[in-house]
């Protein structure tokens, strides 16, 4: 049987973790089908073809797809799922929204969050803001999975699959998006940033989160925040990095002011290197740190810029 | 109006989590156990309508055995009017408590159904949506702000990139996220009250659901640990070690 993945994007561009989720989908075996369903989204069915390990990409375009919302793309989704052995879609807001109402509308039970492929129906997944790591079997006939995008290295580019039209499902209409805030920012997806500057708390205002954003600019980093730094107003709560907010595993993190309550740890413990500034030798953040630096982050901070 | 709230019992956010040794869960003996964080949430806001004049009731609902007895009153003690509780094992999949979900919402004629977005100790995140999904219902995850309008809901929704506001028809479902408010402890008053508010218990076998596992549990093991690394004594040699050592720089 093949398995469909379900690409995220916003009619432009592919969401990089949709590279995840068709790097999952190739460890199952068997044919991948990638889903673009959008308006005037060519391009991204252009661009998902090119992902190496994809056979087929199915395009369905309709004004209706347009804001990716769950009430359309769950009647497409739920009327291709009986080709396939296994649905996939990234753990991101819209994959979540998304996929547990199709896998109820064809009976199945999902498996989220994956973080590892044993075998086509064994999976590996993290419970309790991950404390735990359970490896579940699935018994359904199509395994409806979302898929950690930290858990699996982006498939590249490279291939040149085919993209066939697919028809649209009629307006469902039921809901409707009214608007909406996106934080624009040059600075890469925290999601998929090479390297991430997160502030705390100690970083101690809204204001005081320039001296963050600088050492990113530097880097060429995304910023992030402590669930701390989002409840004390600092910034806004899409740049939280935590067991309530972003899970996030870049080459490097660099935790600046935050003390590594088990929340933060949940949201970027699997980073490959991982740097805390801290003036607090005690902060628990340097039990998990490679490098440690026990410094006033008002003087090395700046000093870090000026070095690199 | 009246609001359904499914709630669950979890062990309690600030306990720390131990494995079990034979990798067959997590140890839950002896174990302080509490509303699932996100399901006080949902509740909280529920009350809320009902004291805006917008819901008439406040009607709790959750799957398990009389053990979770406890956190459904503790519910009752936040301002739920009453509480059903489907009998049945306290580990059912949450596709089959979609389904006894439904059979309640059905049986109660509910109008609003606003739960928590997923639970602290499976995360999932599962079991609105596709209560939604078998109600033919749409839904609205995320929730950070609810406005109720006639038969219409505004929802603000906390996604990737920021925020977006859906407009839906109600009956619909709305999974509630961290922000939307902070949920009220329950006074002394309302704890003895709650003793006394109705509880009632729906056999499984009257509901008509399979509740058979889909998913076997083969292995539950701590993630592995990440060892600390060194403290550096200054900011060049964090640069030095950066560019030349882990080369990430």
């Amino acid at each position: 049987m093949s398995i469909l993945v379900i690409a995220e994007h916003n009619n432009a561009e592919l969401h990089a973790s949709t590279l995840n989720t068709i790097a999952a989908a190739s460890k199952i075996g068997g044919d991948v089908h990638v889903l673009v369903a959008g308006s005037s989204a060519g391009d991204v069915a252009a661009e998902a073809a090119k992902v190496s390990g994809v056979a087929k990409v199915l395009h369905a375009d309709a004004e209706h797809y347009k804001d990716g919302v769950t009430m359309e793309l769950s009647d497409l989704v739920v009327g291709l799922a009986s080709d396939y052995g296994h649905i996939l879609a990234g753990s991101t807001t819209s994959g979540k929204d998304l996929l547990p109402r199709v896998a109820a509308l064809i009976d199945s039970s999902q498996i989220s969050d994956i973080i590892g492929v044993d075998s086509a129906d064994t999976f590996k997944r993290p419970i309790y803001a991950g404390n735990a790591i359970a490896t579940v079997q699935s018994s359904d006939a199509t395994k409806v999975l979302t898929v950690r995008s930290t858990g699996f290295d982006a498939a590249e580019l490279g291939g040149s699959a085919e993209v066939v039209s697919i028809d649209a499902t009629p307006v469902n209409g039921a809901t409707s998006v009214t608007s909406r805030e996106l934080t624009v920012s040059a600075r890469p997806d925290l999601g998929a940033a090479d390297i991430v500057v997160s502030g705390g708390r100690g970083v101690g205002s809204a204001e005081n989160f320039k001296i963050i954003e600088s050492l990113a600019d530097k880097l060429g980093a995304a910023v992030g925040a402590s669930r701390a730094a989002v409840d004390a107003g600092y910034m806004p709560n899409d740049y939280q990095v935590g067991q309530t907010g972003k899970v996030v595993a870049p080459n490097l993190y660099i935790a600046v002011g935050i003390s590594g309550a088990i929340q933060h740890l949940a949201g970027m413990k699997d980073s490959k290197v991982i740097v805390a500034i801290n003036k607090d030798e005690e902060a628990p953040i340097f039990s998990v740190a490679d490098y440690g630096l026990v410094a006033d982050l008002f003087e090395a901070v700046p000093e870090l810029v000026e070095a690199l | 109006m009246k609001i359904l709230v499914p709630v669950k019992r979890v062990i309690d956010a600030y306990v720390s989590i131990r494995v079990k040794s034979d990798g067959s869960g997590v140890d839950t003996d002896n174990v302080k156990m509490s509303l699932n964080p996100f399901c006080e949430i949902a509740l909280e806001e529920a009350i809320r309508l009902r004291e805006a004049g917008l819901a008439s009731e406040v009607v709790l609902v959750s799957v398990g055995s009389s053990e979770i007895d406890t956190v459904i009153r503790s519910g009752l003690a936040m301002g739920a009017d009453r509480a059903i509780r489907v009998d049945a094992d306290n580990d059912v999949e949450p596709l089959a408590i979609a389904k006894l979900l439904k059979h309640v919402v059905d049986s109660e004629e509910a109008g609003l159904v606003i739960t928590g977005k997923q639970s602290i100790d499976g995360d999932n995140n599962q079991t609105g949506q596709m209560l939604a999904a078998l109600l033919g219902w749409p839904q609205a995850t995320f929730a950070s702000e609810v406005e109720i309008d006639g038969s219409n809901a505004k929802v603000t929704r906390e996604i990737d990139g920021g925020l977006e506001t859906l407009s839906l028809p109600l009956p619909a479902v709305i999974t509630a996220d961290l922000r939307l408010n902070e949920p009220r402890y329950p006074t002394l008053p309302n704890i003895m009250k709650a003793k006394k508010k109705p509880l009632d218990v729906v056999a499984l076998a009257d509901t008509g659901v399979d509740t058979t596992k889909r998913q076997t549990i083969l292995d539950v093991s701590p993630p592995e640990e990440r060892s600390a690394g060194i403290i550096v004594g200054s900011v060049d040699e964090l640069v030095d070690k950066l560019r030349n050592e882990a080369k990430v720089i």
